[in-house]
Parts: C-alpha cells; structure tokens; sequence
C-alpha cells in the first residue's frame, strides 16, 4: 500500500515537473516587439466610437487624424493636412491633403475619406450612422456642411464660429478611417480597423492581446518596432508582476504604491508627466452655506491638497491651482496659485460668513475614469473640513448610478460631489461645466450652478476668436476669476504616468494621454 | 438508463426559464444603465436617451425580456453593447478558456484529494494523516486569490518559472505546451479548496466503509491489501466521493471569477466581472446562462454517474 502510494505521488511530482521543465529559464521576449500591459481590453478600435484614454492608446497608433498634438505638448501640428486656413470670420476651415496617402487597406486618403468619417457620425441619414454610437460626435457638432472641392482639399463650413475645432480635431474622435473597410466590415468595423497610421491591425483576441504590425508604408517612414501587442492586465498587482517579472515591457497606471518600486530599480525607468486633468470637488452655489463665496474660498484653504497628493496619491499627482491645468502653458496663467492649506483663514472666513458649524452632504463615487482614489481622497477633506469646524456627511455611489445622479445636477440636499475630467483644449472644461449656459437643464455639465456673467462673456468671446494668443489671453482671465470665485475646491492634476524596461528606448508620455510608439525601439 | 437522462434533461426546462427570468430582471434592478457605461463622464441626458432608444432599452421591460428570448430561441443571443460583437462569439471564447482552468483544476483536486484521502484514512492519526489534515485546513481556509498573488510573486517574480498572467504568451502563442505553462499556477490556485474539501471527504467515506464487515470478510480470505483498499473499499467510498466532486465542480467554476481575475485568464469569470461593471446586460445573460447550462450539465452528468455505481439510487 505504502509503495502504490508514494509511486502515486512520485509520478504526479514527475508530471508537474516535466511540465515546466522546458522553461525553468523563462523565456524572454523578442526584440522589436514591444508588450504593452494595458489597464483593461479595449471597447472599440473604431475611433468614432471609443471614448476611454485606454483604447486611444491604441487608436492613436492605427489612424491619423488631419491635425494632431505635436509630440510632449498640446499644440496643433499639420497631420494628414498638409497645411490650413482659416476663414477671419472663423466659420470655413480648409484643410489641403499630404499627396500620395494610402490606407492600409490600400485605398486612398482622400477628401471623400475625410468627409465619409465625419458624415458617418454626424448624419443620421448616413448608411452607416448605424454602425455607431458616436457617443463623443458632440465634438463635432459645430459643422454645417463638408464640401470637397477637389480629392486633395476639404471644406468644412461651421454654423459658428468655434475656436476648439482644431484641438478637436486632433482628439481620437477625430482620426481618419477607411471607408472601404467601414463598408466592408460595418458594424464590426471597431474590430478591423483600418487607418493610415504607423501601425496596421493584425488581430485582437478577446481578453488577451491586440497586435499591430508596423506599416511599412507610412508616411512618415517606417517605425522602428516590428510589432506592437498591447495587453489587458485589469489588476494593478499583476500589472506590476508582470512587468517585474519581463512578462511586459511598458506597462501604464502604476498604482501608486509600486511608483517607488520602479523609481530606484535602474532596471527600470519611470515617465511621469502632468496631464490637461482636473480633479475637484464642485460647491451646490445654489444653496447655503456654498452660495457664499467666503464659504467656498474657506474650504479651498481648509484643505491640505499637498498632504493629499504626497501621502494618499503618493506623488502620481500636482496640487490643482484652477480650472485650466498647467499641461495648456499657452492659456494657463502661472501667477494663479493654488489656495495654501491655512485652517486659521478658513475658520476666520467661516465665522464671517456664520457658517460655523455647517451639516454638509458630500457624494463620493467608488471608483470611475480618472478619479484616482476617491475615496480617501473624500475622507481626507472630511477630515480637513471638520478640523476647521464643517461636519460632512459622506454618501458614497457606484460610477454609473454616480454619474447619472451628478450630471443631473447637484440636489438642493446636496452641497458637494467631486468630479474629474481630462480634455484636449481649454476651452471644454469651462464651457462645459461653469457656464450659467451650461446648467444640467441646458444640457451641460454645470452640475453645481455656478454663474459668474463674466466668465460666460470670456467663455463665448474665446470660441470664436481664431488667434491662439488671444484666446490664452482670454482664459488666462477666465482662469484667474473661477480661482477667485471658487465654484470648486481645485484639488489635483493627475500626473500620468508608464515605467518601460531598460530594453526600451524614445519612450515619451504624450501631455494627451495617448502613446505614440513609431519612435519607440526595444533591444 | 435513458429515460433516467431524458427525464432529468427534461428537468432542466423550467431551471432555465426561472434562470433566464432571474437573470434578466436582476440586472435591469441594477443602478446605472448601459447607455451611461457606455457614454462615460460625458453622458447628458439627452444622449442617454438617445442611446437607450437605439438599443431599444426604452421599451418596457417585458417587452425587452419577451424580445430577448424570443431571439435567443432563433440562436440569436445578441450584440453586446460595450464589444459591439456578438454575445455568442465572445461567451463561447471565453467559456473555451474557463473549461481549460476549470477542467484542469477539477481534475487535479479529484486526483490529489482521492489520493490523500484514501492515504489519510488508511494511516488514520499517523503523522502522514495529521500532516494531510493540517495543509487541508490551511488551504481551505486561505483565500485563493492571495494564494494565488502570493504564487505570482514567488514564481513568477522571483523565480521566473512561470508567467504572471494570461493565457499565452501575447508575442504568439505556441500551441498547448505554451498553454500548460500558463495554467500551472492558476489550475493550482483554483484547486486548492476542492482538493481540501474531496480529500476530507474520501477520509471520512474511507474510514466508514473500512470498519464494516465485508472489509473484513475481504481480509480474511486473504486478499492483498491494494485489493482490499481499491477494490472493495474505494468503489464502495466513491458513491459518496462522486456528489462531492460535482459539488465542487460547481464551486470550481464559480472560483474562475477571482481567479481569472488574478491570473488576467481570459475565461468566462472575468468576463462577466467586467461585463457587469460596465452594464453590458446582454453580454452578463449570455455569460450567466452558458454558465448555468455548465452546472446543471455537471450535476446531471454526476446523477448519471451516481446512478450507474448505485443502481438503487434511479427509483
């Protein structure tokens, strides 16, 4: 009996070990292919219909778009258009094409390209609208009419003068398809794209990976990696495994507590860069103790936001200093600084404006795109708040049920919610969530009722101005009063952030939160 | 034998339609709808409503349900909103996958389980026995999936014999070698508990069958111990081994959840963690009712079993 036993054991014991035998050295990945741990699979490769930062990752390296953010920063820079006009009343925008573009399908890039992916989205009598949502073609609903005058030149005609257009253009909304391949494939065209840019598609197993191969007719030339495999690791430890462990080579979103891990290891190297995101507890103005604006500025001072982004985000974040981020340089005002933790000034300005004492209700989410951690963040600012005398009740809600509860609009039983947003011109945060145009009956984000006719004036003013200047100049102002007012409490820039291999090189973040990789070579 | 199996498939008829009811009335109660998942911070009312149209969710919901099965009964299991490909596709993958850990994982813990069992109740209280019932209780009262982190970080990091995640490796799979590599240490994982709960059980249905008195008949017409342990007493121990193992069956299946999840296995369970986080309802029913057909397979394919060692159990 004892021998059958043992002979039992011993055999599994065999089994087990011939099986890994093959790989006590595990095996290291090829060069030039370049494994990228991802933080969940992608919903669609068409760039009309994805909206997450994750899939433009991917979208960014398939397609081009007219226009694009030049590399590090979040100006606009000729893509497929070679060069544009603008006409001085800012309604007709002329885009001339870069000749001799294909497709990697083959077919031409052309005005009718351009135009089929712009009508797809926009006009509900197109024969492929239905290959939709195009939850984001709000971007684009400025538009009147797109003419093509000629293969290599369009026109499109807006029905106002919109000054983000182009910045929008250069959104992943914005990228060129293939309508050969929309026509072919239809609705399951998010699963065979087909662009114009360095990469092509080669497949997307569910769960496991998307491959693109390099395109070696690009435009630009032919990028240096062969192969691009970005995978869906959805839990931030085994992100952090598999890149220690070489089963990956990039691997973005550190949880914040693996940043340190991986900034003393000189086997790897870790990119941060301040991205255009706000993250920010907006004040129900409507009601008191917030319709007081001595209220709102005391709990900005009442917060101890370094303490926050040193110990809660551990250093994945800046201290917000107002509704612009600093990654717009050009519209963002340096001399704005952000409100200094001072608990003394913050029980002063409360005693002034008799809101000592204060009950305050305060919806938290779980967890949701780009929030960060919400909530400690939501305890901490209890905390703070109730060191200078404010008692906050916190009522936490899941993203979706949270959001559908916030876009609503800020019950009067409601005196604070916190919110983030991550956008690609200054001109979306504000006018989407601080014009009095903008309150949630009016289809906006405005969501605490914040009404400063100033601000609307500058808002308005700044769409249809065509010179970059003088817009910066413009939501500089807009920037320095919403500071002053303080509709929100401004807490936090989230810095984004990606650790590659030491095999990796010319890996750069992009301000926008794509991943440009044509440049990119791995040893 | 037959019309045992007919009449208990037959069983399953209303099993499914309560199951198809439950299903699709528990995630319409669910707070939040697909068209806010899929519209994301930028939802304004009007476009939810918009969405919802276009995916016929302003229906009224018997209507949606009534719709629902009605496709279902033509083959048609729907498009899931979030993928926008077809729910059938993406569930048969992932359940493919979910069949290969869970498969394995069941097989290991009925293989070791028997074996320590049978071991542990032939040397009742030796120190092999008390060995076996302490790494038992210890497995079955850890949970799994730190387990299964504490494994990633010792096999994977540390050691570098097995990869931290997936399924293959993502620069191009190579073939079921390169998928067994993978597996070991999720199967593993996955196993643990099972192998605990079987290996307690063949103990104590060992210990019984191995006091009564055909045992010892057996013994004293001088049959070889082997004979006595896998001839007489194991057959007999089984009927009430088998049960256990489609029980656990069950439990194995409903472990994938965290273990995919861990193991980023791109199975059935973490589909359907990430299908519900994100309403794709069609994508949750599609998942929930392929693995509901699994289980009541399982326990079926375990009746027929049972019946076939014990005849007496088919009246």
């Amino acid at each position: 009996m004892k021998t059958a036993l043992q002979k039992g054991f011993f055999l599994l014991w065999i089994g087990a070990c011939s099986l890994t035998a093959p790989s006590l050295t595990f095996a290291a990945s090829p060069a030039n292919v370049l494994l990228i741990g991802q933080v969940a699979e992608p919903q669609s490769l068409d760039p009309q219909v994805a909206t997450a930062a994750n899939d433009s990752r991917i979208l960014v390296n398939i397609y081009d778009g007219l226009v694009r953010n030049g590399p590090g920063k979040l100006d606009i820079e000729p893509s497929l258009a070679e060069r544009w006009e603008i006409s001085p009343d800012g309604l007709t925008y002329t885009f001339h094409l870069r000749p001799n573009v294909k497709f990697q399908d083959g077919s031409a890039v052309d005005a009718n390209a351009v135009k089929f992916t712009f009508e797809r989205m926009l006009d509900k009598q197109n024969p492929y609208y239905s290959t939709g949502p195009f939850p984001l073609s709000f971007f684009f609903s400025s538009i009147d009419h797109i003419t093509t005058p000629d293969a290599a030149t369009i026109v499109f005609s807006l029905k106002e003068p919109f000054a983000p257009f182009l910045s929008n253009l250069a959104t992943p909304t914005g990228l060129i398809v293939s309508p050969e391949a929309v026509k072919k494939y239809g609705k399951d065209f998010g699963h065979h794209p087909v662009g114009s840019g360095a990469f092509s598609f080669v497949e997307w197993q569910s769960n496991q990976r998307v491959v693109l191969n390099a395109n070696a007719h690009y435009w630009e030339g032919k990028p240096e990696l062969q192969t691009l495999v970005f995978r869906p690791i959805t839990d931030g430890n085994t992100r952090v495994a598999e890149m220690l462990s070489g089963g990956i080579d990039t691997m973005v979103e550190v949880p914040p507590d693996s940043v340190k891990l991986f900034a003393n290891n000189p086997k790897f190297q870790l990119h941060q860069a301040t991205g255009p995101h706000v993250w920010y507890v907006m004040l129900n103005t409507q009601v008191p103790p917030f319709n007081d604006v001595r209220v709102r500025q005391a709990v900005n001072y009442a917060i101890n936001k370094q303490s926050m982004v040193t110990n809660i985000l551990q250093g994945s974040a800046a201290v917000a200093d107002g509704p612009i981020p600093s990654a717009f340089g050009w519209a963002h005002d340096d001399a704005v600084k952000p409100y200094p933790y001072d608990p003394q000034k913050a029980r002063e300005l409360l005693k002034a404006a008799g809101a000592e004492g204060a009950k305050l209700t305060f919806y938290v989410t779980e967890g949701g795109s780009g929030m960060l951690d919400p909530i400690p963040m939501a305890t901490a600012i209890q905390a703070d708040l109730k060191a200078v005398g404010l008692n906050v009740a916190i009522q936490t809600y899941e993203w979706n049920t949270y959001l559908s509860k916030v876009n609503a609009g800020l019950n009067k039983q409601t005196n604070m919610a916190e919110m983030a947003w991550m956008t690609n011109d200054p001109d979306t945060l504000p006018f989407l969530t601080l014009r009095t145009q903008a309150w949630p009956d009016k289809g906006g984000f405005n969501s605490g009722y914040y009404s400063n006719p100033k601000v609307d004036a500058l808002l308005d003013k700044a769409r249809e101005s065509t010179s970059q200047d003088e817009r910066g100049k413009l939501y500089k102002q807009v920037q320095a009063l919403v500071h002053q007012d303080a509709p929100w409490i401004f807490v936090a820039n989230w810095k984004q952030d990606a650790v590659t291999s030491s095999r990796v090189e010319n890996f750069s973040l992009q301000p926008n939160f794509t991943l440009l990789l044509n440049h990119v070579s791995k040893q | 034998m037959w019309s045992y199996v007919i009449k208990r498939l037959l069983a399953t008829v209303p099993i499914f339609i309560g199951l198809s009811l439950i299903v699709f009335f528990i995630m319409s109660m669910i707070p939040g709808d697909p068209a806010q998942a899929l519209l994301g911070a930028w939802a304004t009312p009007e476009n939810v409503a918009r969405i919802n149209q276009e995916l016929g969710l302003d229906k009224p919901l018997w209507q949606q349900y009534l719709i629902w099965v009605n496709n279902m009964l033509h083959g048609d299991f729907g498009r899931s909103y979030v993928l926008n490909r077809p729910v059938i596709d993406e569930v048969m993958q992932r359940f493919s996958a979910t069949l290969i850990l869970g498969g394995s994982a069941l097989l290991l813990s009925t293989a070791l389980g028997i074996l320590a069992g049978i071991f542990s109740a032939v040397r009742q209280f030796g120190w092999g026995d008390r060995l076996i019932t302490l790494l038992v209780l210890v497995g079955i009262s850890l949970p799994s999936f730190w387990i299964g982190l504490l494994m990633i970080m010792l096999f994977a990091v540390q050691l570098q014999w097995f990869p931290a995640s997936g399924m293959v490796e993502a620069w191009g799979g190579g073939g079921w070698t390169d998928i067994l590599h993978h597996l070991v240490m999720p199967a593993i994982t996955l196993s643990i508990v099972a192998t605990g709960v079987i290996a307690r059980l063949t103990r104590t249905a060992m210990l019984e069958v191995l006091r009564q008195d055909f045992i010892r008949t057996a013994r004293a017409k001088g049959l070889s111990e082997r004979k006595v342990i896998y001839r007489h007493a194991f057959r007999m121990a089984l009927v009430s081994v088998i049960p256990v193992v489609g029980i656990q069956a069950g439990f194995v299946l409903g472990g994938t959840v965290y273990i995919e999840t861990v193991f980023q296995w791109p199975g059935l369970g973490a589909m359907l963690v990430k299908a519900v986080s994100t309403r794709d309802i069609m994508l949750v029913q599609g998942g929930v009712l392929v693995a509901a057909a699994a289980y009541v397979l399982i326990n079926l394919f375990t009746d027929v079993m049972q019946a076939l060692l014990d005849p007496r159990l088919k009246s």
